[in-house]
């Protein structure tokens, strides 16, 4: 009853914008009560993310991992599945990255090896989110529970082979050896070096394309195939998609693979772009923040960018904002972004109620108006 | 005994519920304009109208589900504001709602006095509900076991609990909404003599229903309600079904199914000794076996929850056959020969689901994404890789045209077309292929006046045009008027048979409660 009253626009568009602001706000007077000031702060935070180039290419940085994470979690979405595996489904997506490109790191270049490495990290991300998939289909064990636990299991598991297997001989920390400098992703420098601009140095590569080209391949899996109409019908109606034929119990396992396959891509943004090789916990958070970012852009690719450029923001400005205000430690920029997870993602209806009954007290003045 | 002018305080002529010009809009909807209804004081007053014609909005504003926007109400002649159930309560209104609110493992007399405890020791109120509920048992008539678990008694039973809890707040005046959905004839009935013996006593009961016989057997007056407003109020003696359903619909209607006898030939649907057992190893189909053949419609009658969803369900690949077999244009589906609902329908079999709710549409899609729904792999509407979406949308075009689907528009979003509408989408998505088996659940549940008209004529042209078609129905009428044979089915068994032109409403009704049990009182066979 209540998703008929309001227009589009106010619903994906006003909404999500107002929550933000009150995410702001309510940030706004913790640092108040730690002594700052809150303009200053916002205005940290807008210049660290966007007031310089390389503050922009940090953003969109960060940003090329939410997309990933986010479209991850919007597609089991869209099957009524709430994935919440997308932080082990990276890890260990980006576990499968790391090995296809020390294994061939010494005979191809980067453009040579990126299928072989999409494909390899595709694979695992793939079958780490195929087992709760399964649990799920055919044995009843809820995807929620089992994909946190999954999570553990993934860092536990890296760990493990990050210190005992992967660790660079004669080194310390547990990290892999550096793939070779050809087959690790051109950055946005060399890109832009090659037309003749010159931009400021971030780690901010090439996979920022193929997160794009993700939002298209899964707004065209979502909307304009059989698969995809058979995942939306699922996360509708189960029953009705039993009574149309469809196999449901396949169609979950292969949309929970479609998801785990697209969290792991951050593994190309990290392990074959940024960083170079295979760290620990490269992830950072990310496939969590996925969540927020799928809520906040209503599953929608589109939606997905642009919460993704706010919570890339979010991030890069937030590092900027501790670093120039001691008072304002790293923690209370994560206590930020979680005001602004809690509002857009926990209470992003909170606010629904009152914008209709305003909307209609608008709309119904106008309507008497015109009569 | 009407008397309009009578607005002073309470005398015994005004009437128990006046209601003046009310009315209430949900955003640009006027569900009620200027609805103005006396209820006289110890009377049957029944108000008809099709879905969406106001009479919910109307009694959830009597009942203090929802404020009016303007209007008064006046309850024995004082004009009262009510803002919420208590308030109601509070005025003496109670209400039966279609669905019980009742706590299923509570004995009867917990049920009762829940949340209208006489003192806060539990012990205590137990006592004095005890007592008047004895009291309110024996004035009208209630005979229920006050200590029987609720959730073991019959629908019927379950009923007079819901009224007794009303009258036990102290009801006098009485709200049913639809009460006869679920029961069989004979608890119909009961309650009916129930609701004579409290007109007896001075209640006046409001009674809502879709149901015109109803009206016509039990009523002093009818109010009738189309598109938000009241368009007649008639004394239920001077009137007749047919006048009010033209009152209803706004122009005649054929109430009758208008078709020449069966022509039945070779069978084309076969269930051979189907068993079907839950999770819990209930059997929720009982070694069931029917045919349906060629030119004829089979109606499925019973109560509702005795097996017909279940049967449905296997007939059309949803649930796997467990045990016995479906034949299928001559294909045999059993154990070993496992099809899922898409092989059923290459098998040219159609299936209207029983809830299009919660099986036959999705409510969030475009109705162009509902009009391929079972049919989304068929090559018609696909490409090499994407869907054809043009094609899609073309398909639910012709389909609105063809079924006069309104509005036509393959764009709206499913849930926002009327409940007539969404299901003739529904039964044009079926239909349009000409299935040799057809199989509806409920054709016209949830379906106003005018559609089901329609409906009725398109299932009957298909069983012209020499296809097998099987109809499951709770509505009694519905099964005699539109089906050529019908079988009775009671605790996941068929229980009886018969041609059409021999049932009636006496006979079908002693096999749905299962009081045809003993085969010999009512000489019809039985399995």
């Amino acid at each position: 009853m209540s998703n008929k009253t309001l227009p589009t626009w106010i619903d994906v568009g006003v909404i999500p914008l107002i929550n933000v602001c009150l995410a702001f706000l309510v940030s706004g007077f913790v640092i108040l009560l730690i002594g700052e000031s809150p303009l200053e702060a916002v205005q940290y935070m807008i210049t660290g993310a966007f007031g310089y180039a390389e503050g922009i290419g940090y953003t969109l940085y960060y940003s090329t991992n939410f997309i990933f994470t986010g479209l991850a979690v919007a597609v089991a979405f869209h099957a009524g599945l709430f994935n919440i595996g997308g932080e082990g489904q990276a890890y260990i997506g980006g576990l499968g990255v790391g090995l296809m490109c020390m294994s061939l790191d010494s005979f191809m270049p980067w453009w040579a090896l990126i299928p072989f490495a999409i494909a390899a990290g595709a694979a695992f991300g793939a079958a780490w989110a195929f087992i709760p998939a399964y649990l799920q289909a055919y044995r009843g064990s809820h995807v929620v529970i089992t994909t946190i636990m999954f999570n553990f299991i993934a860092s536990a598991l890296m760990v493990y082979l990050l210190v005992n297997v992967l660790i660079e001989p004669g080194t310390m920390s547990p990290q892999s050896r550096v793939i070779a400098d050809a087959a690790i992703l051109p950055s946005m420098k060399d890109v832009f070096a090659v037309f003749g601009v010159n931009i400021a140095n971030s780690p901010l590569n090439i996979a920022l394309f193929l997160a794009l080209i993700c939002c298209v391949l899964v707004w065209l899996l979502l909307w304009h195939t059989r698969l995809g109409y058979a995942i939306r019908m699922i996360g509708f109606n189960e029953q009705a998609a039993v009574y149309s034929g469809i196999n449901t119990r396949r169609t979950i396992v292969i949309t929970m693979c479609i998801s785990g396959a697209l969290a792991a891509m951050v593994g190309i943004n990290e392990v074959m772009g940024a960083q170079g090789r295979v760290l620990l916990d490269y992830v950072a958070g990310a496939g969590f923040t996925g969540i927020a970012v799928s809520l906040m852009g209503r599953n929608h690719p589109v939606g997905i960018i642009i919460a993704s450029l706010l919570f890339g923001a979010l991030y890069q400005g937030g590092a900027e904002l501790s670093f120039e205000v001691p008072s304002i430690t790293r923690d209370l920029v994560v206590v930020i972004q979680g005001l602004v997870i809690l509002f857009c993602g926990a209470l992003s209806l909170m606010i629904k109620p009152t914008i209709e009954k305003l909307f209609m007290k608008f709309f119904a003045a106008k309507e008497s108006a015109n009569v | 005994m009407l008397s309009q002018d009578n607005t002073s305080q309470g005398t015994d002529r005004s009437p128990a519920i006046d209601l003046r010009k009310i009315n209430k809009s949900f955003g640009p909807v006027k569900a009620n304009k200027n609805v103005d209804l006396i209820v006289a004081k110890g009377s049957i007053h029944g108000i008809v109208g099709e879905n969406g014609a106001g009479k919910s909005t109307l009694m959830s504003i009597l009942y203090g589900f929802y404020e009016a926007d303007s209007g008064e109400i006046w309850v024995n002649g004082k004009l009262t504001s009510i803002h919420s159930s208590k308030d109601a309560i509070a005025t003496g209104i109670g209400m039966v709602h279609q669905h019980f609110m009742l706590i299923d493992t509570f004995t009867v007399l917990e049920n009762v006095m829940l949340g209208a405890e006489q003192s806060s020791s539990l012990k205590q109120s137990k006592k004095s509900a005890r007592a008047e509920l004895q009291r309110l048992s024996v004035e009208f008539g209630l005979a229920v076991d006050p200590d029987a678990i609720t959730g073991d008694l019959a629908v019927g039973l379950q009923q007079r609990v819901e009224i007794l809890k009303a009258l036990y707040r102290g009801a006098e005046i009485l709200i049913l909404d639809e009460p006869t959905g679920v029961l069989t004839p004979q608890e119909v009935q009961q309650l009916f003599d129930i609701l004579s013996a409290l007109r007896e006593r001075g209640v006046s009961v409001m009674l809502i229903t879709h149901k015109l016989q109803e009206i016509i057997a039990i009523t002093d007056e009818v109010t009738v309600m189309r598109g938000g407003t009241m368009v007649a109020t008639r004394e239920t003696a001077k009137t007749n079904k047919e006048e009010l359903a033209e009152l209803m619909v706004g122009r005649k209607v054929l109430l009758e199914v208008d078709k020449e006898s069966a022509n039945p030939q070779q069978v084309l649907l076969e269930a051979v000794n189907l068993t079907l057992r839950d999770s819990a190893g209930v059997a929720r189909l009982d070694d069931v076996s029917l045919q349906v053949r060629a030119g004829e419609i089979v109606g499925i009658a019973g109560v509702s929850g005795n097996g017909q969803t279940e049967l449905l369900d296997v007939l059309s690949g949803i649930s796997a056959v467990q045990q016995g077999s479906v034949v299928l244009n001559g294909v045999t589906i059993d154990k070993d020969n496992v099809l899922n609902a898409k092989d059923f329908r290459h098998l040219s079999l159609g299936h209207v689901a029983e809830d299009r709710h919660k099986q036959g549409m999705v409510t969030q899609f475009s109705a162009r994404e509902c009009a391929i729904m079972g049919f989304q792999d068929e090559p018609e509407f696909n490409g090499r890789l994407l869907m054809d979406n043009a094609a899609v949308t073309e398909h639910c075009t012709n389909l609105m045209q063809q079924f006069d689907v309104r509005p036509n528009n393959p764009h709206l979003k499913a849930a926002n077309f009327s409940g007539g509408n969404q299901q003739k989408l529904c039964i044009a998505r079926e239909i349009e292929r000409q299935p040799k088996v057809l199989l509806v659940g409920q054709p016209t549940r949830g379906v106003d006046i005018g559609a089901i008209e329609f409906i009725h004529q398109q299932i009957v042209s298909l069983r012209d045009a020499g296809n097998a078609v099987l109809v499951v129905s709770v509505e009694l009428e519905e099964v005699m008027s539109l089906c050529d044979r019908i079988l009775v089915m009671f605790e996941g068994r068929i229980v009886g048979e018969m041609a059409a032109v021999d049932a009636d409403a006496q006979k079908l009704g002693l096999l749905m409660g299962n009081a045809g049990g003993d085969d010999s009182a009512t000489g019809v066979a039985t399995q």
